[in-house]
């Protein structure tokens, strides 16, 4: 099966710190491909390369076949890359529905009409509910954004991802801040999106990333050192010592 | 809290009184003064789109009001002096050609100056359309012939197809039309998808970009729309005065400018009228007792800052925009 995204020896330099070295990882159909990692190792490095708002200085990426090194974020979004933040990015000042109108808009193709209401367009607010209605957070439409808990801004950004129907997720640690009833709803509703479109994610906990991903891969000091299931990645022993520890 | 459509609808009966009471009371410098509110305010509502809605901390809009001011003087100069401009092309007394050309030219320098400007942002966009608006400034002191330093002097005032525009009441009811038109504009941008992205990228860039869609080019458009407009308020501006000189294109006025906007509230739909009608009230009472009369505009913009984050409108009407 050909990947959905695929990087080729991605490689990053700032400076003398090497953030990315030769890195190549695919996204297949249908999984959830969790990339680990100690503090440090490059993985929002590769994460904002992938997503086009860091240029490689060698390599390429790859979106359903095609070369989009040199695309910029807005375009790779337009080519089928969705993408939710480590922190969340919202317009906190506007309420919850204009947030996912806001997807909704984008997945128009980046037209923007000057005149008509935004929210009294039909087409664009039924995208826009029923994305929110995915997420169960429908009936907190017309909540301004800033007054939504963390987790609702989880699920918000992920609603908003999901309006542009993107045919790849990239997902910076959608669990971090989550508590434990916050991280178990998101790891269902995840399980489920995976058939939808494939799901590239970077993520510290642990219990999410083994309950999820098909595949998981490893980025210690901008290098990846192992890709395999996560029965190989828990047998590997240079896994074992870099980052996991020997006793896990 | 009075809600802010009450507040508006408020505001314009009361732009519109205060000069009819002025013509009923005979004041005709009163009625002046009205349209200079409304002028004052037009250029506001064009910086308002930039800033209010697009978060853009323009300090060169002079650059624009400037620029519709000279459309309006070189125009009205030719045709007063009966010399063709270049390619033979004739001056003009005609006000609606003259606004034209002065929407045409000041959001073509908005298209200009946006363009490699937007790529900056915070104070380094602040500085470098500071520096844009004063290289106009010192262009239009060092350029002989249209007037220098000195400006030029129109000496009557351009028509109106229909309207004597010598008559105060009327030069305000097109001034007044023109607040009018652009408060709708406004109103209708901030309600479209347009302005829903543009507010967007003002809080968060990186989310605008990953539906799709460009800050830069949003911007880009907010800031030819907000130029343009500002640069209609220059050539009205001219057209009231009679005048057009280098201290259109000044650093000050853009300071004023967004004055405005913070005593009123910025993005507040009538923050820019609110701002523009106390700003020339102080100017006028204050300017009476003191020359010195900016101190206690100093204060209440203090106040205003430290009390009052919403402006005037945000006091009276709270403070969700």
């Amino acid at each position: 099966m050909n990947p959905v995204l695929e990087t080729r020896g991605i490689t990053k330099n700032f400076g003398a710190v090497e953030a990315s070295r030769g890195i190549s990882l695919d996204l297949r159909p249908g999984e959830i491909h969790a990339l680990i990692g100690p503090n440090g190792a490059g993985k929002s490095t590769l994460i904002q390369q992938i997503a086009g708002k860091l240029r490689p200085d060698a390599g390429s990426v790859h979106l359903l076949g095609e070369d989009v090194t040199a695309l910029g974020v807005a375009e790779r979004a337009r080519a089928g890359l969705g993408r939710t933040f480590q922190v969340s990015a919202l317009a906190m000042e506007d309420t919850v529905l204009q947030n996912a109108v806001l997807g909704a808009l984008g997945a128009r193709g980046g037209r923007v009409p000057l005149f008509r209401g935004a929210l009294h367009d039909a087409d664009l607010r039924a995208t826009a509910e029923a994305a929110l209605d995915r997420v169960d957070l429908l009936d907190s439409a017309d909540m301004q954004t800033a007054a939504l808990s963390h987790g609702q801004r989880r699920q918000l950004e992920v609603a908003v991802a999901l309006t542009l129907k993107p045919r790849a997720f990239v997902m910076d640690e959608p669990m971090a801040g989550l508590g434990a009833e916050g991280s178990a709803r998101l790891t269902r509703f995840l399980d489920g999106l995976r058939d939808e479109a494939p799901i590239l994610m970077v993520e510290h906990d642990m219990d999410a990333v083994f309950a999820l991903a098909d595949r998981i891969s490893v980025l210690v000091y901008g290098q990846l050192i192992a890709t395999g299931t996560r029965d190989e990645i828990r047998a590997n022993p240079d896994v074992r010592a870099a980052y996991l520890g020997e006793d896990a | 809290m009075i809600p802010e459509r009450w507040l508006n609808a408020a505001l314009t009966l009361g732009l519109l009184a205060v000069p009819l009471w002025a013509l009923w009371a005979d004041e005709p410098f009163t009625i002046t003064l009205a349209t200079k509110v409304a002028i004052l305010a037009l250029a506001g509502v064009g910086l308002n789109i930039a800033l209010g809605i697009g978060g853009l901390v323009s300090l060169g809009h002079a650059a624009f009001f400037g620029v519709g001011g000279y459309a309006m003087g070189i125009l009205a100069h030719h045709a007063q002096t009966f010399q063709p401009m270049i390619w033979g092309l004739e001056g003009t007394k005609s006000m609606p050609i003259i606004w034209l050309t002065a929407l045409v030219s000041s959001g073509l320098a908005a298209l200009a100056i946006g363009a490699l400007t937007l790529r900056t942002s915070g104070v380094y966009f602040i500085m470098i359309t500071l520096a844009f608006g004063q290289m106009f400034y010192y262009f239009a002191i060092s350029w002989p012939a249209y007037g220098g330093e000195d400006g030029l002097s129109i000496y009557v005032r351009n028509g109106f197809p229909g309207l004597n525009t010598l008559d105060p009441i009327q030069f305000f009811a097109i001034a007044f039309t023109a607040l009018m038109l652009a408060l709708f504009l406004h109103a209708r941008l901030k309600a479209s998808p347009f302005g829903l992205a543009l507010n967007a990228a003002r809080q968060s860039p990186d989310r605008v970009e990953t539906v799709g869609l460009s800050p830069f080019r949003l911007r880009l458009l907010a800031f030819v729309i907000s130029g343009a407009i500002t640069g209609l308020a220059g050539a009205l501006f001219a057209d009231l005065n009679r005048f057009v000189s280098p201290t259109m294109f000044s650093w000050q006025l853009s300071g004023e400018l967004i004055v405005f906007l913070l005593i009123g509230g910025v993005a507040r739909l009538y923050g820019p009228v609110v701002g523009a009608a106390v700003f020339i009230f102080l100017e006028h009472h204050l300017g009476d007792i003191s020359e010195f009369w900016q101190i206690g505009l100093g204060v209440l913009l203090l106040l205003i800052v430290l009390f009052a984050r919403g402006g005037l409108i945000g006091l009276v009407a709270g403070e969700k925009r």
